[in-house]
Protein backbone atom coordinates (compact mmCIF):
# COMPACT_ATOMS: atom_id res chain seq x y z
CA UNK A 1 0.00 0.00 0.00
CA UNK A 2 2.48 1.96 1.22
CA UNK A 3 4.82 1.56 -1.61
CA UNK A 4 1.69 2.38 -4.43
CA UNK A 5 1.28 5.39 -2.73
CA UNK A 6 5.07 6.43 -3.53
CA UNK A 7 5.26 5.36 -6.76
CA UNK A 8 1.67 7.28 -7.97
CA UNK A 9 2.91 10.31 -6.43
CA UNK A 10 6.71 9.72 -7.98
CA UNK A 11 4.89 9.44 -11.17
CA UNK A 12 2.80 12.31 -10.30
CA UNK A 13 5.58 14.50 -9.95
CA UNK A 14 7.93 13.37 -13.19
CA UNK A 15 4.65 13.74 -15.05
CA UNK A 16 4.92 17.18 -14.10
CA UNK A 17 8.41 17.66 -14.61
CA UNK A 18 8.47 16.86 -18.16
CA UNK A 19 5.17 19.16 -18.54
CA UNK A 20 7.47 21.59 -17.18
CA UNK A 21 10.38 21.37 -19.06
CA UNK A 22 8.69 20.83 -22.69
CA UNK A 23 6.72 23.82 -21.69
CA UNK A 24 10.06 25.60 -21.01
CA UNK A 25 11.98 24.43 -24.12
CA UNK A 26 9.30 25.59 -25.99
CA UNK A 27 9.80 29.06 -24.40
CA UNK A 28 12.96 29.19 -24.86
CA UNK A 29 12.60 28.56 -28.47
CA UNK A 30 10.45 31.38 -28.82
CA UNK A 31 12.69 33.83 -27.02
CA UNK A 32 15.59 32.66 -29.34
CA UNK A 33 13.31 33.38 -32.38
CA UNK A 34 12.65 37.07 -30.82
CA UNK A 35 15.87 38.17 -29.64
CA UNK A 36 18.41 36.28 -32.32
CA UNK A 37 20.75 37.23 -29.44
CA UNK A 38 23.03 34.21 -28.93
CA UNK A 39 24.55 33.32 -25.90
CA UNK A 40 27.47 31.38 -24.38
CA UNK A 41 26.14 27.98 -24.75
CA UNK A 42 26.13 26.59 -21.02
CA UNK A 43 28.56 23.64 -21.10
CA UNK A 44 26.82 21.00 -18.77
CA UNK A 45 29.44 18.07 -19.50
CA UNK A 46 32.57 20.63 -18.35
CA UNK A 47 30.86 21.63 -15.53
CA UNK A 48 29.91 18.30 -14.00
CA UNK A 49 33.61 16.75 -15.57
CA UNK A 50 34.99 19.74 -13.29
CA UNK A 51 33.09 18.69 -10.20
CA UNK A 52 33.94 15.22 -10.60
CA UNK A 53 36.97 14.76 -11.79
CA UNK A 54 39.79 15.96 -9.18
CA UNK A 55 41.53 19.07 -8.63
CA UNK A 56 44.40 21.14 -7.54
CA UNK A 57 42.67 24.01 -5.80
CA UNK A 58 39.51 23.18 -3.64
CA UNK A 59 36.73 25.80 -4.95
CA UNK A 60 34.72 27.63 -2.21
CA UNK A 61 32.59 29.85 -4.31
CA UNK A 62 32.90 32.40 -6.30
CA UNK A 63 36.07 33.05 -7.27
CA UNK A 64 37.16 31.83 -3.80
CA UNK A 65 39.09 28.96 -3.75
CA UNK A 66 41.23 27.16 -1.16
CA UNK A 67 45.03 26.64 -2.17
CA UNK A 68 46.62 23.28 -1.95
CA UNK A 69 49.83 21.92 -2.06
CA UNK A 70 51.18 20.85 -5.00
CA UNK A 71 53.95 18.14 -5.00
CA UNK A 72 55.91 16.74 -7.57
CA UNK A 73 58.43 14.74 -7.59
CA UNK A 74 60.70 15.54 -10.74
CA UNK A 75 64.22 14.29 -11.79
CA UNK A 76 65.82 16.84 -9.98
CA UNK A 77 63.89 15.95 -6.72
CA UNK A 78 60.91 17.20 -4.68
CA UNK A 79 59.34 20.49 -5.92
CA UNK A 80 56.74 21.97 -4.15
CA UNK A 81 54.98 25.05 -4.22
CA UNK A 82 50.86 26.49 -3.46
CA UNK A 83 48.20 25.66 -6.47
CA UNK A 84 47.45 29.82 -6.11
CA UNK A 85 50.99 30.30 -8.27
CA UNK A 86 48.89 29.46 -11.11
CA UNK A 87 45.92 31.64 -10.47
CA UNK A 88 43.09 29.73 -11.18
CA UNK A 89 44.53 28.86 -14.62
CA UNK A 90 43.98 24.98 -16.03
CA UNK A 91 44.79 25.57 -19.82
CA UNK A 92 48.44 25.76 -19.37
CA UNK A 93 49.15 29.46 -19.97
CA UNK A 94 50.61 30.11 -16.75
CA UNK A 95 53.65 29.32 -16.34
CA UNK A 96 55.23 28.51 -12.78
CA UNK A 97 59.05 28.36 -12.53
CA UNK A 98 60.93 25.99 -9.71
CA UNK A 99 64.34 24.86 -9.31
CA UNK A 100 64.96 25.70 -12.93
CA UNK A 101 61.79 23.90 -14.16
CA UNK A 102 58.50 25.43 -15.88
CA UNK A 103 55.16 23.78 -14.58
CA UNK A 104 51.80 24.53 -16.29
CA UNK A 105 48.37 23.36 -14.94
CA UNK A 106 46.56 21.57 -18.34
CA UNK A 107 43.01 20.61 -17.34
CA UNK A 108 44.34 19.75 -13.49
CA UNK A 109 46.92 17.86 -14.71
CA UNK A 110 50.66 19.13 -13.85
CA UNK A 111 53.21 19.46 -17.08
CA UNK A 112 56.95 19.83 -16.59
CA UNK A 113 57.49 21.84 -19.78
CA UNK A 114 60.99 20.92 -21.91
CA UNK A 115 63.69 23.74 -21.64
CA UNK A 116 62.32 26.21 -24.53
CA UNK A 117 58.37 25.17 -24.58
CA UNK A 118 56.34 28.10 -23.13
CA UNK A 119 53.39 25.68 -23.96
CA UNK A 120 52.24 21.91 -23.86
CA UNK A 121 51.62 20.54 -27.14
CA UNK A 122 49.73 17.46 -27.70
CA UNK A 123 49.60 14.77 -30.46
CA UNK A 124 47.14 12.80 -31.56
CA UNK A 125 46.89 10.14 -28.75
CA UNK A 126 46.92 13.09 -26.61
CA UNK A 127 50.79 12.35 -25.34
CA UNK A 128 52.51 15.66 -24.69
CA UNK A 129 55.19 16.15 -26.88
CA UNK A 130 57.46 19.01 -25.59
CA UNK A 131 56.46 18.36 -21.82
CA UNK A 132 57.05 15.60 -19.52
CA UNK A 133 54.44 14.61 -16.88
CA UNK A 134 56.12 14.35 -12.87
CA UNK A 135 54.81 11.76 -10.65
CA UNK A 136 52.44 14.21 -8.53
CA UNK A 137 51.85 13.58 -5.05
CA UNK A 138 49.86 16.47 -4.78
CA UNK A 139 47.68 17.12 -1.67
CA UNK A 140 44.42 17.73 -4.27
CA UNK A 141 40.84 18.49 -3.50
CA UNK A 142 40.29 14.83 -3.34
CA UNK A 143 43.50 13.93 -1.26
CA UNK A 144 42.27 16.85 0.97
CA UNK A 145 38.97 15.75 1.39
CA UNK A 146 39.81 12.61 2.53
CA UNK A 147 42.38 13.96 5.10
CA UNK A 148 39.03 15.62 6.31
CA UNK A 149 37.05 12.71 6.18
CA UNK A 150 40.19 10.66 8.07
CA UNK A 151 39.73 13.30 10.92
CA UNK A 152 36.15 13.09 11.09
CA UNK A 153 36.81 9.05 11.29
CA UNK A 154 39.30 9.47 14.08
CA UNK A 155 37.26 11.90 16.21
CA UNK A 156 34.41 9.64 16.06
CA UNK A 157 35.76 6.52 16.73
CA UNK A 158 38.22 7.69 19.19
CA UNK A 159 35.48 9.44 20.90
CA UNK A 160 33.16 6.04 20.65
CA UNK A 161 36.06 4.29 22.21
CA UNK A 162 36.65 6.53 25.31
CA UNK A 163 32.78 6.36 25.82
CA UNK A 164 33.51 2.65 26.67
CA UNK A 165 36.29 3.08 28.76
CA UNK A 166 34.67 5.60 30.82
CA UNK A 167 32.15 3.69 31.54
CA UNK A 168 32.51 1.12 34.26
CA UNK A 169 30.09 -1.53 33.06
CA UNK A 170 31.24 -1.52 29.02
CA UNK A 171 28.13 0.56 28.13
CA UNK A 172 28.55 3.40 25.60
CA UNK A 173 27.85 6.88 25.46
CA UNK A 174 27.17 9.80 23.67
CA UNK A 175 28.25 8.93 19.89
CA UNK A 176 29.20 6.21 21.37
CA UNK A 177 25.60 5.13 21.48
CA UNK A 178 25.44 5.21 17.80
CA UNK A 179 28.27 3.74 16.59
CA UNK A 180 27.85 0.66 18.40
CA UNK A 181 24.42 -0.83 16.70
CA UNK A 182 26.42 -0.35 12.48
CA UNK A 183 29.49 -1.86 14.63
CA UNK A 184 27.20 -4.82 15.19
CA UNK A 185 25.93 -4.99 12.47
CA UNK A 186 29.51 -5.48 10.29
CA UNK A 187 30.03 -7.89 13.11
CA UNK A 188 26.91 -9.81 12.97
CA UNK A 189 25.39 -9.50 9.51
CA UNK A 190 28.67 -9.30 7.72
CA UNK A 191 31.82 -10.95 9.55
CA UNK A 192 30.10 -13.60 11.02
CA UNK A 193 28.14 -15.13 8.78
CA UNK A 194 30.84 -14.27 5.67
CA UNK A 195 34.05 -15.32 7.18
CA UNK A 196 32.77 -17.98 10.39
CA UNK A 197 32.93 -17.50 13.97
CA UNK A 198 36.49 -19.11 13.71
CA UNK A 199 38.49 -16.25 12.12
CA UNK A 200 36.19 -13.32 11.67
CA UNK A 201 37.81 -11.66 14.46
CA UNK A 202 41.27 -11.10 12.16
CA UNK A 203 39.31 -9.09 10.02
CA UNK A 204 37.08 -6.87 11.85
CA UNK A 205 39.34 -3.87 11.63
CA UNK A 206 39.55 -4.01 8.39
CA UNK A 207 36.18 -4.37 7.61
CA UNK A 208 35.21 -1.52 10.43
CA UNK A 209 37.78 0.56 8.79
CA UNK A 210 36.78 -0.22 5.12
CA UNK A 211 32.62 0.44 5.22
CA UNK A 212 33.55 3.89 7.94
CA UNK A 213 36.27 5.12 5.82
CA UNK A 214 34.01 4.44 2.23
CA UNK A 215 30.88 5.44 3.66
CA UNK A 216 32.11 8.74 5.63
CA UNK A 217 33.54 9.57 2.11
CA UNK A 218 30.66 8.93 0.53
CA UNK A 219 28.45 10.91 2.85
CA UNK A 220 31.14 13.92 2.24
CA UNK A 221 30.40 13.59 -1.31
CA UNK A 222 27.17 14.34 -0.65
CA UNK A 223 27.32 17.39 0.88
CA UNK A 224 27.42 20.13 -1.72
CA UNK A 225 29.61 22.84 -0.20
CA UNK A 226 33.12 23.91 1.16
CA UNK A 227 34.63 21.47 2.34
CA UNK A 228 32.89 19.02 1.68
CA UNK A 229 31.35 18.07 -2.12
CA UNK A 230 34.46 15.93 -3.58
CA UNK A 231 33.99 13.12 -5.55
CA UNK A 232 36.36 11.22 -3.67
CA UNK A 233 34.57 8.10 -3.58
CA UNK A 234 33.45 7.96 -6.73
CA UNK A 235 37.37 8.43 -8.32
CA UNK A 236 38.79 5.41 -9.55
CA UNK A 237 42.04 5.80 -7.74
CA UNK A 238 40.04 5.24 -4.19
CA UNK A 239 38.07 2.66 -4.95
CA UNK A 240 40.61 0.39 -6.87
CA UNK A 241 43.03 1.06 -3.94
CA UNK A 242 40.97 -0.86 -1.74
CA UNK A 243 39.49 -3.05 -3.74
CA UNK A 244 43.08 -3.81 -4.31
CA UNK A 245 43.50 -4.34 -0.14
CA UNK A 246 40.84 -6.49 -0.23
CA UNK A 247 42.44 -8.61 -3.32
CA UNK A 248 45.76 -8.85 -1.32
CA UNK A 249 44.67 -9.79 2.45
CA UNK A 250 42.26 -12.32 0.25
CA UNK A 251 45.73 -13.72 -1.35
CA UNK A 252 47.21 -14.13 1.84
CA UNK A 253 44.81 -15.84 3.72
CA UNK A 254 44.32 -18.15 1.22
CA UNK A 255 44.29 -21.60 2.29
CA UNK A 256 45.28 -24.87 -0.19
CA UNK A 257 41.61 -25.58 -1.09
CA UNK A 258 41.18 -22.17 -2.02
CA UNK A 259 43.61 -22.66 -5.27
CA UNK A 260 42.05 -26.21 -5.13
CA UNK A 261 39.05 -25.37 -5.99
CA UNK A 262 39.80 -22.34 -8.56
CA UNK A 263 42.10 -24.19 -10.66
CA UNK A 264 40.87 -28.44 -9.78
CA UNK A 265 37.59 -28.18 -9.34
CA UNK A 266 36.98 -31.12 -7.20
CA UNK A 267 34.00 -33.20 -8.06
CA UNK A 268 33.76 -32.85 -11.85
CA UNK A 269 34.72 -34.61 -15.18
CA UNK A 270 38.04 -33.68 -16.70
CA UNK A 271 37.60 -31.45 -19.23
CA UNK A 272 34.97 -29.82 -17.30
CA UNK A 273 37.60 -29.24 -14.56
CA UNK A 274 40.25 -27.97 -17.61
CA UNK A 275 37.46 -25.41 -19.16
CA UNK A 276 36.54 -23.78 -15.44
CA UNK A 277 40.10 -23.58 -14.38
CA UNK A 278 40.78 -20.71 -16.44
CA UNK A 279 37.05 -19.05 -15.89
CA UNK A 280 37.96 -19.25 -11.80
CA UNK A 281 41.73 -17.68 -12.22
CA UNK A 282 39.83 -14.72 -14.02
CA UNK A 283 37.54 -14.50 -11.95
CA UNK A 284 39.77 -14.09 -9.06
CA UNK A 285 41.04 -10.59 -10.70
CA UNK A 286 37.13 -9.71 -11.74
CA UNK A 287 36.11 -9.90 -8.31
CA UNK A 288 38.25 -7.01 -7.70
CA UNK A 289 37.83 -4.85 -10.64
CA UNK A 290 33.94 -5.63 -9.98
CA UNK A 291 34.19 -4.29 -6.48
CA UNK A 292 36.21 -1.12 -8.01
CA UNK A 293 34.06 -0.26 -10.69
CA UNK A 294 30.91 -0.64 -8.96
CA UNK A 295 31.80 1.65 -6.22
CA UNK A 296 32.79 4.18 -8.53
CA UNK A 297 30.33 3.93 -10.85
CA UNK A 298 27.90 4.03 -8.64
CA UNK A 299 29.05 7.33 -6.37
CA UNK A 300 30.10 8.64 -9.77
CA UNK A 301 27.19 8.03 -11.23
CA UNK A 302 24.67 9.75 -8.45
CA UNK A 303 26.97 12.88 -8.48
CA UNK A 304 26.19 13.48 -12.08
CA UNK A 305 22.57 12.70 -12.34
CA UNK A 306 22.73 15.58 -9.71
CA UNK A 307 24.69 17.85 -11.38
CA UNK A 308 22.76 17.02 -14.56
CA UNK A 309 19.26 17.93 -12.82
CA UNK A 310 20.72 21.24 -11.02
CA UNK A 311 22.03 22.30 -14.83
CA UNK A 312 18.60 21.67 -16.09
CA UNK A 313 17.78 25.05 -14.77
CA UNK A 314 20.95 26.85 -16.51
CA UNK A 315 19.84 24.95 -19.41
CA UNK A 316 16.70 26.40 -19.77
CA UNK A 317 16.87 29.49 -17.69
CA UNK A 318 13.14 29.18 -16.51
CA UNK A 319 11.95 28.95 -12.85
CA UNK A 320 10.13 26.30 -13.12
CA UNK A 321 11.95 24.05 -14.58
CA UNK A 322 14.33 25.26 -11.77
CA UNK A 323 11.85 24.25 -9.57
CA UNK A 324 10.88 21.19 -10.86
CA UNK A 325 15.01 20.28 -10.76
CA UNK A 326 15.02 21.89 -7.03
CA UNK A 327 12.29 18.83 -6.45
CA UNK A 328 14.19 16.39 -8.08
CA UNK A 329 17.37 17.03 -6.78
CA UNK A 330 15.99 16.44 -3.21
CA UNK A 331 14.38 13.05 -4.40
CA UNK A 332 17.71 11.79 -5.95
CA UNK A 333 19.96 13.25 -2.38
CA UNK A 334 17.55 11.29 -0.34
CA UNK A 335 18.11 8.33 -2.30
CA UNK A 336 21.91 8.85 -2.76
CA UNK A 337 21.56 8.78 1.13
CA UNK A 338 20.23 5.52 0.74
CA UNK A 339 23.02 4.61 -1.76
CA UNK A 340 26.08 5.47 -0.31
CA UNK A 341 25.67 3.38 2.43
CA UNK A 342 24.72 0.56 0.86
CA UNK A 343 27.73 0.20 -1.47
CA UNK A 344 29.56 0.54 1.92
CA UNK A 345 28.13 -1.87 2.70
CA UNK A 346 28.19 -3.73 -0.11
CA UNK A 347 31.97 -3.31 -0.57
CA UNK A 348 32.14 -4.29 2.74
CA UNK A 349 29.97 -7.36 2.33
CA UNK A 350 31.77 -8.59 -0.93
CA UNK A 351 35.14 -8.22 0.66
CA UNK A 352 34.17 -10.35 3.93
CA UNK A 353 32.53 -12.91 1.00
CA UNK A 354 35.90 -13.39 -0.58
CA UNK A 355 38.18 -13.37 2.76
CA UNK A 356 35.41 -16.60 3.67
CA UNK A 357 35.88 -18.10 0.29
CA UNK A 358 39.74 -17.88 0.57
CA UNK A 359 39.40 -19.31 4.47
CA UNK A 360 37.08 -22.18 3.38
CA UNK A 361 38.31 -25.72 4.33
CA UNK A 362 37.73 -29.19 2.31
CA UNK A 363 34.65 -30.43 3.47
CA UNK B 1 38.53 8.04 -20.58
CA UNK B 2 40.17 10.55 -18.17
CA UNK B 3 37.95 9.50 -15.57
CA UNK B 4 39.09 5.93 -15.59
CA UNK B 5 42.59 6.33 -15.53
CA UNK B 6 43.50 6.25 -11.94
CA UNK B 7 45.73 8.88 -11.13
CA UNK B 8 48.96 7.80 -8.83
CA UNK B 9 49.28 10.62 -6.48
CA UNK B 10 45.46 9.47 -5.43
CA UNK B 11 46.33 6.02 -5.00
CA UNK B 12 49.37 6.67 -2.95
CA UNK B 13 47.62 8.86 -0.68
CA UNK B 14 44.93 6.74 -0.52
CA UNK B 15 46.90 3.73 0.24
CA UNK B 16 48.46 5.46 2.76
CA UNK B 17 45.20 7.64 4.70
CA UNK B 18 43.93 3.89 4.67
CA UNK B 19 46.72 2.37 6.56
CA UNK B 20 47.31 5.23 8.93
CA UNK B 21 43.28 4.54 9.71
CA UNK B 22 43.36 0.90 9.81
CA UNK B 23 46.69 0.95 12.19
CA UNK B 24 44.94 3.72 14.79
CA UNK B 25 41.81 2.89 14.82
CA UNK B 26 42.31 -0.94 15.07
CA UNK B 27 44.80 -0.16 18.28
CA UNK B 28 42.50 2.37 19.61
CA UNK B 29 39.04 2.00 18.83
CA UNK B 30 37.87 -1.29 17.40
CA UNK B 31 40.41 -3.22 19.80
CA UNK B 32 38.49 -1.50 22.95
CA UNK B 33 34.94 -1.13 21.13
CA UNK B 34 34.98 -4.83 20.66
CA UNK B 35 36.14 -6.34 23.47
CA UNK B 36 34.10 -4.23 25.62
CA UNK B 37 30.90 -5.29 23.73
CA UNK B 38 31.96 -9.08 23.90
CA UNK B 39 33.05 -8.49 27.84
CA UNK B 40 29.47 -7.00 28.26
CA UNK B 41 27.94 -10.01 26.10
CA UNK B 42 29.69 -12.56 28.27
CA UNK B 43 28.78 -10.62 31.14
CA UNK B 44 25.03 -10.86 29.84
CA UNK B 45 25.95 -14.65 29.03
CA UNK B 46 27.27 -15.17 32.35
CA UNK B 47 24.45 -13.54 34.14
CA UNK B 48 21.64 -15.17 32.40
CA UNK B 49 23.04 -18.55 32.95
CA UNK B 50 23.42 -18.19 36.47
CA UNK B 51 20.06 -17.12 36.34
CA UNK B 52 19.10 -20.38 35.06
CA UNK B 53 21.27 -22.19 37.32
CA UNK B 54 19.58 -20.59 40.62
CA UNK B 55 15.89 -21.50 38.50
CA UNK B 56 17.04 -24.80 38.51
CA UNK B 57 18.54 -24.93 41.67
CA UNK B 58 14.83 -23.68 43.11
CA UNK B 59 13.25 -25.89 41.19
CA UNK B 60 15.51 -29.06 42.67
CA UNK B 61 15.21 -27.41 46.01
CA UNK B 62 11.30 -27.41 45.56
CA UNK B 63 11.27 -31.09 44.13
CA UNK B 64 13.58 -32.18 46.83
CA UNK B 65 11.35 -30.29 49.72
CA UNK B 66 8.24 -32.71 48.27
CA UNK B 67 9.95 -35.27 48.23
CA UNK B 68 11.46 -35.52 51.50
CA UNK B 69 7.91 -34.21 52.63
CA UNK B 70 6.43 -37.77 50.98
CA UNK B 71 8.96 -39.86 52.66
CA UNK B 72 8.00 -38.45 55.99
CA UNK B 73 4.56 -39.36 55.08
CA UNK B 74 5.46 -42.72 54.09
CA UNK B 75 7.47 -43.07 57.05
CA UNK B 76 4.90 -41.73 59.64
CA UNK B 77 2.21 -44.50 57.59
CA UNK B 78 4.67 -47.22 58.53
CA UNK B 79 5.13 -46.09 61.80
CA UNK B 80 1.97 -46.01 62.68
CA UNK B 81 0.90 -49.14 60.97
CA UNK B 82 4.25 -51.18 62.92
CA UNK B 83 2.51 -49.48 66.08
CA UNK B 84 -0.40 -50.66 65.27
CA UNK B 85 1.00 -54.07 64.82
CA UNK B 86 2.19 -54.31 67.87
CA UNK B 87 -0.40 -53.26 69.85
CA UNK B 88 -2.38 -56.30 67.80
CA UNK B 89 0.60 -58.53 68.79
CA UNK B 90 1.05 -57.41 72.56
CA UNK B 91 -2.75 -57.48 73.03
CA UNK B 92 -2.78 -61.00 71.43
CA UNK B 93 0.68 -62.31 73.18
CA UNK B 94 -0.83 -60.66 76.59
CA UNK B 95 -4.64 -62.89 75.70
CA UNK B 96 -2.63 -66.15 75.16
CA UNK B 97 -0.06 -65.54 78.56
CA UNK B 98 -3.05 -64.81 79.83
CA UNK B 99 -4.97 -67.89 79.19
CA UNK B 100 -2.10 -70.16 79.70
CA UNK B 101 -1.38 -69.04 83.19
CA UNK B 102 -5.10 -69.18 83.92
CA UNK B 103 -5.03 -72.88 82.48
CA UNK B 104 -2.14 -73.88 84.23
CA UNK B 105 -3.66 -72.22 87.83
CA UNK B 106 -6.91 -73.93 87.01
CA UNK B 107 -5.00 -77.40 86.25
CA UNK B 108 -2.86 -76.92 89.66
CA UNK B 109 -5.94 -75.79 91.35
CA UNK B 110 -7.76 -79.07 90.30
CA UNK B 111 -4.41 -80.67 90.60
CA UNK B 112 -4.70 -79.39 94.44
CA UNK B 113 -8.58 -79.85 95.00
CA UNK B 114 -7.68 -83.63 93.39
CA UNK B 115 -5.23 -84.29 96.09
CA UNK B 116 -6.82 -82.90 98.86
CA UNK B 117 -10.04 -84.56 97.67
CA UNK B 118 -7.98 -88.02 97.79
CA UNK B 119 -6.15 -87.14 101.13
CA UNK B 120 -9.50 -86.63 102.51
CA UNK B 121 -11.33 -89.36 101.24
CA UNK B 122 -8.66 -91.52 102.91
CA UNK B 123 -8.69 -89.33 105.91
CA UNK B 124 -12.32 -89.84 106.06
CA UNK B 125 -11.69 -93.95 105.65
CA UNK B 126 -9.46 -94.19 108.46
CA UNK B 127 -11.95 -92.17 110.44
CA UNK B 128 -14.93 -93.98 109.86
CA UNK B 129 -12.54 -97.42 110.14
CA UNK B 130 -12.00 -96.18 113.57
CA UNK B 131 -15.01 -95.22 114.25
CA UNK B 132 -16.58 -98.57 113.01
CA UNK B 133 -14.05 -100.23 115.09
CA UNK B 134 -14.81 -98.12 118.04
CA UNK B 135 -18.62 -98.99 117.38
CA UNK B 136 -18.00 -102.59 116.82
CA UNK B 137 -15.90 -102.83 119.96
CA UNK B 138 -18.62 -101.06 122.12
CA UNK B 139 -21.29 -103.30 120.09
CA UNK B 140 -19.41 -106.06 120.86
CA UNK B 141 -18.40 -105.39 124.28
CA UNK B 142 -22.41 -104.47 125.01
CA UNK B 143 -24.07 -107.81 123.11
CA UNK B 144 -21.09 -109.37 125.19
CA UNK B 145 -22.30 -107.76 128.58
CA UNK B 146 -24.72 -111.18 129.50
CA UNK B 147 -24.45 -114.17 129.08
CA UNK B 148 -27.52 -114.58 126.73
CA UNK B 149 -26.53 -112.21 124.68
CA UNK B 150 -23.22 -113.95 123.77
CA UNK B 151 -25.32 -117.48 122.91
CA UNK B 152 -27.39 -115.55 121.34
CA UNK B 153 -25.15 -114.23 118.62
CA UNK B 154 -22.82 -117.45 118.41
CA UNK B 155 -26.09 -118.88 117.34
CA UNK B 156 -26.67 -115.86 114.79
CA UNK B 157 -23.05 -116.10 113.55
CA UNK B 158 -23.41 -120.03 113.13
CA UNK B 159 -26.88 -119.41 111.88
CA UNK B 160 -25.40 -116.70 109.20
CA UNK B 161 -22.35 -119.46 108.25
CA UNK B 162 -25.00 -121.85 107.54
CA UNK B 163 -26.46 -119.44 105.17
CA UNK B 164 -23.80 -118.87 103.32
Amino acid sequence: MKTSKFSISRNLLLGAFFLLSTFAVNASKSNEKKDFVEEEAFDTKELIFHHITDSHSFHIAGDMALPLPIILWTENGLVTFMSSEFHHDIDGKTIVEKNGMKFVNVHEKIYQLDAGASSVTFDAEHHPTNAKKPLNFSITKNVFSMFLSMAFILLIFLLSARSYKRSNNNMPSGIGKFMEPIILFIRDEVAIPNIGEKHYGRYMPFLLTLFFFIWINNVIGLIPFFPFSSNLSGNIAFTVTLALFTFIITLFSSKKYYWKHMLWMPGLPVPMKLFLAPIEFMGMFIKPIALTIRLFANITAGHIIVLSLISLTFIFKNYFVGVGSVVFVVFISVIEVLVVAIQAYIFTMLSALYFGQALEEEH
Amino acid sequence: MELITPEFGLIFWTGISFLILLFILKKFAWKPILNSVNTREQSIKDALAAAEAAKREMENLTADNERILKEARAERETLLKEAREIKTKMIADAEEDAKVKADKLIANAQAAIETEKKAAISELKAQVANLSLDIAEKVVKAELSNKDKQLKLVEDMLGDAKLN
